[in-house]
């Protein structure tokens, strides 16, 4: 088969061979980030679908580096877009105190009994999380993103990763204890 | 370091985020502080269980399927519905797992003339070189040595490859890894010009009398046998540049 066969599209088959090569090996980790942040299955397939076309239609833009960084940004974008309603827009006004703002609650140590980290528990806390610290929960502990991969991703300072990171966990922690007879001020001094 | 800053930190240093220096003076409050030891307890126990794989959404088969259909440019592709053999089949068999999302773009099978058998060797050796530049799908072993990239062959094949050092010709080694071209496992070599990467291939055999450079979409390979070996060069280098290295491969003192 000569050229000629191939003159309709040429560069869109060896585009999407290397966008095969390149980028679906992370269509699990879309999938992923996606269903965690919209929440339900159908919501994060369309997504996922989007996300990838609008992958493919910036590919020629991509000059390499981490793929999945690349995709993982393009897929919360599409979230955030195409459902405005799980946009980090509304909780924001909470979410630019940083460090200094880690929540206090948990048990005292003396009370302390075991996390309720049963996959129902944990997947009911983590969907319980605000957006903007659930990304960053997903990113980190289920897609094992280093902090510098989730800042790039997220488009945020390495400094505001570490402090959501802080926050999130301790949310989960406190939302994963055992009720606690008395509220703990023991832990801080 | 106070509570304070340990709430925070201890964050990063469950991370593997925090340095040295920063770790040990972490490390030294919480074996000082039951407050922040218990706070630390209790966060490595939900990493671990954060960590359970019924966490993870994988995305469903409909989802993947969907995506197949609706590619734009896949359904070109498939209209030509050549019977191949699919690159899924020869990356399981190398065991390359992590070419399992790799489809086998049909063009692949369509570069050459059909017919000969020896086109579809090259057409496999051009996808194997794009199989390879999927991450951490280039290198089996990365090294810039020739000596430890010779012996990391023995016992992976039949026979015993030539690698040559061609550093100083401009073309760095740098790894190597086996690939699958016509159903048989192969060396495949990879040095590099600058940004670019070149896949040599290498198996036992002759080439056709006199083969022809092959060009399509972008990607060059240069075709050629010796001492009983049958090479193919792929790359995204030009033409003039791919033919050079293959000059200098060819030239180039083998290694003993
Ligand atoms: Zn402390």
């Amino acid at each position: 088969m000569s050229a000629d066969s191939f003159a309709a599209a040429p560069t869109d088959a060896v585009t999407m061979a290397r966008f095969e090569a390149v980028v679906l090996p992370w269509f699990d980790a879309a999938y992923n980030l996606a269903r965690w942040l919209v929440r339900n299955d159908a919501d994060a397939q369309d997504v996922v679908q989007e996300s990838l076309l609008r992958a493919l239609r910036y590919f020629g833009s991509f000059r390499g580096g981490d793929a999945r960084v690349w995709l993982l940004a393009i897929v919360r974008n599409t979230c955030y877009t195409l459902h405005a309603r799980h946009a980090p827009e509304s909780q924001r006004e909470s979410l630019d105190d940083e460090v200094l703002a880690l929540p206090d609650e948990g048990p005292s140590p003396e009370a302390r009994t075991l996390l309720a980290v049963d996959i129902g528990s944990l997947q009911q806390a983590l969907e319980r999380l605000p957006p903007p610290l659930r990304e960053v929960i997903v990113l980190r502990e289920l897609e094992e993103c280093s902090y510098k991969e989730i800042a790039a991703v997220t488009g945020q300072k390495i400094g505001t990763v570490m402090s959501r990171l802080a926050r999130a966990r301790e949310r989960l922690r406190a939302d994963l204890s055992p009720p606690s007879t008395e509220a703990g001020r023991h832990d801080v001094r | 370091m106070t509570c304070d800053e340990t709430r925070l930190l201890l964050h990063a240093y469950l991370d593997d985020e925090l340095d040295a220096a920063q770790s040990a003076s972490l490390l030294a409050h919480l074996g000082a502080c039951n407050a922040c030891a218990a706070r630390y307890a209790d966060h490595a126990q939900l990493r671990t269980a954060l960590a359970q794989p019924a966490l993870y959404r994988r995305a469903p088969d409909a989802l993947r399927a969907r995506w197949r259909a609706t590619a734009p440019v896949a359904a070109p592709a498939s209209t030509t519905a050549r019977p191949r053999r699919g690159p899924l089949a020869f990356a399981l068999a190398a065991g390359f797992a992590g070419a399992l999302l790799l489809t086998s773009p049909a063009w692949i099978g369509s570069l050459r003339a059909p017919g000969t058998a020896d086109d579809a060797l090259v057409a496999q050796a051009v996808s194997g070189h794009l199989r390879s530049l999927q991450p951490q799908h280039l290198m089996d072993v990365a090294s810039t040595d020739r000596h430890t990239v010779k012996p990391w062959f023995e016992g992976r094949l039949d026979f015993s490859p030539e690698v040559k050092d061609l550093a100083g010709q401009g073309f760095p080694l740098a790894g190597g890894r086996l690939d699958v071209v016509g159903g048989r496992t192969v060396a495949a070599l990879v040095y590099r010009r600058h940004l670019h990467v070149i896949n040599v291939f290498q198996w036992p055999g002759e080439a056709a009398a006199d083969p022809q450079p092959y060009r399509q979409h972008g990607y060059t390979a240069i075709e050629w046998s010796g001492g009983g070996m049958r090479y193919v060069a792929v790359s995204d280098l030009n033409e003039a540049e791919l033919r050079q290295f293959v000059r200098e491969y060819r030239e180039g003192a083998p290694l003993r």
